[in-house]
């Protein structure tokens, strides 16, 4: 009993502490590609934990207030389905045949709540973000639906633990190497989500003074950027769990989503940024394509 | 919150705060152009945690760089009550010290400390990198100790810094609640 409320307690933690952190070592490599030093790799949570203490935070309305809360709280409830070991009883959250569906469904809970705050506060910049946002949303899901479901057709079951116990046994029978094109095309879904740079649409700062979070600052902001920290760990850890074969130590872990990770990073340190209606037209042409191949050879096999 | 006798959650919020400092350049004047050198490369202020914030509501530091007009005092006005507190201002320049080159002009203000509160001053026509860098870490020190409270001056004082304010936009004045946030804004 008190091991599994350990467990529980340990989820948004582990995934806080280790998001944040590959948000400073982002921060850091970018800065020695620019050939400078770069802030220190703990630079976001020092940075989380200002705000935080900040004394100040102005709302306005109830509504704004709980956008923020909705989005912490999507992403945490999300983050539970999601299992960081695939063996032993520790942080394997809970799973149940078709989970896979919930959690796709539970990915874009904390974007709406955040958009109803927005809503509220009624910045034309947070609106415009908003709107850059679900359109950009539009085109990220085709190829990453498309994906998903070549994986539960090729899998058989729609649980994620189901599909990380049947790549068990070698590098080989990882999904990305079972079902490249279905990885390939999920993996431009991916670097959209995780705000790599040609589609960083949403909050881009140039155009739309970071867009949804322009009028929240304080403690709002704090809660803003702990559920970026915690959302990324838990994109990089689904796409671990689907198509690389999970982890079974909490080492191999970290190894394997940081290597994923430096795709995104090395992606968005050399591209610059697509306008919307070209993300959302790259996004339905090449890796819908490519996604659609995959379909089909899944379907004929 | 109370300053002279900080708690230890306040001592390690200061040690936070003097290294996590959110930048809103606001370019008034010359002095705007050492800023950009200042974040890239070569000088490379994200060392000391400086980042850019889009909005005043992300912001620390407000760094008004040279003259002011008065037209862009009202902006630098609103856009300083917009963040939140605990915030900073940083001015650069002659300009805003004592007028600088513009001492006799009819439209530019002189002393910046009249219409807020300025936590440190950069002196030169136009200050280098290194001198902001400087300025920067003479901040750091102000809010280690815990003397960077401008918000809570400005707060204190309001009156008389509304009577400053006054004196040179007149009637064309910005309203109340901008400054006040405690019933909600
Ligand atoms: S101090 Fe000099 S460089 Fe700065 S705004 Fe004034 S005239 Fe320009």
């Amino acid at each position: 009993m008190g091991m599994k409320i350990l467990n529980i307690v340990a989820y948004p933690f582990i995934a806080f502490i280790v998001g944040m952190l590959y948000m400073g070592i982002a921060r850091n490599i970018i800065g020695r590609i620019h050939r400078r030093w770069g802030p220190p790799v703990f630079q976001n949570l020092i940075d989380v934990f200002k705000l935080y203490r900040k004394r100040e935070a102005g709302s306005h309305g109830v509504m704004f207030h709980l956008g923020p809360i909705i989005m912490v709280t999507g992403i945490v409830s999300c983050l539970y389905f999601v299992p960081l070991l695939n063996n032993g009883v520790w942080l394997k959250g809970f799973s149940f045949e078709g989970d896979l569906i919930l959690v796709t469904y539970l990915m874009v809970l904390g974007s709406l709540g955040m958009a109803l705050g927005v809503g509220q506060g009624g910045v034309p910049f947070g609106v415009m973000g908003v709107t850059r946002g679900l359109t950009r949303l539009i085109g990220l899901e085709i190829p990453y639906f498309i994906a998903i479901i070549v994986l539960m057709a090729h899998y058989n079951t729609a649980s994620i633990n189901k599909i990380m116990e049947l790549q068990a046994g070698g590098i080989t029978h990882w999904g990305m190497f079972k079902l490249p094109l279905a990885f390939i095309a999920s993996l431009f879904s991916f670097w959209g989500m995780m705000g790599a740079s040609p589609f960083d649409i949403p909050g881009a700062p140039q155009e739309v003074a970071s867009g949804p979070a322009t009028e929240f600052g304080g403690k709002y902001l704090a809660l803003m950027m702990t559920s970026r920290g915690i959302f990324g760990f838990l994109k990089l850890t689904l796409w671990v769990d689907l198509f690389m074969g999970g982890a079974a130590t909490i080492l191999i872990l970290i190894g394997k989503t940081f290597l994923l990770f430096l795709t995104v990073l090395f992606v968005s340190a050399v591209y610059s940024r697509f306008k919307v209606e070209q993300a959302v037209d790259f996004m339905w042409r090449y890796p819908t394509l490519i996604g659609l191949i995959a379909l089909v050879i899944e379907m004929v096999r | 919150m109370c300053t002279d006798n900080p708690g230890v959650w306040e001592y390690i919020a200061n040690w936070a705060r003097k290294h996590s400092i959110w930048v809103l350049a606001y370019g008034t004047g010359c002095g705007a152009i050492e800023l950009p050198p200042t974040m890239t490369s070569r000088y490379d202020a994200e060392r000391f945690g400086l980042r850019g914030a889009a909005t005043p509501r992300q912001a620390d530091l407000l760094i008004i760089s040279g003259y002011l007009a008065t037209k862009s005092l009202k902006r630098v006005i609103r856009t300083y009550e917009q963040m939140y507190d605990p915030k900073y201002v940083m001015a650069l320049g002659s300009c805003t010290i004592n007028g600088g080159m513009y001492w006799d002009s009819y439209n530019t203000i002189k002393k910046l400390d009249l219409y807020i509160p300025v936590d440190v001053y950069v002196a030169g026509c136009m200050p280098r990198p290194e001198a902001i860098i400087q300025g920067i870490i003479s901040l750091q020190k102000r809010i280690e100790e815990g003397k960077a409270e401008g918000a809570k001056k400005y707060r204190e004082n309001i009156e008389w810094y509304k009577k400053n304010q006054r004196e040179v936009l007149g009637d064309d004045f910005l309203p109340d609640y901008t400054w006040n946030f405690e019933g909600g804004i």
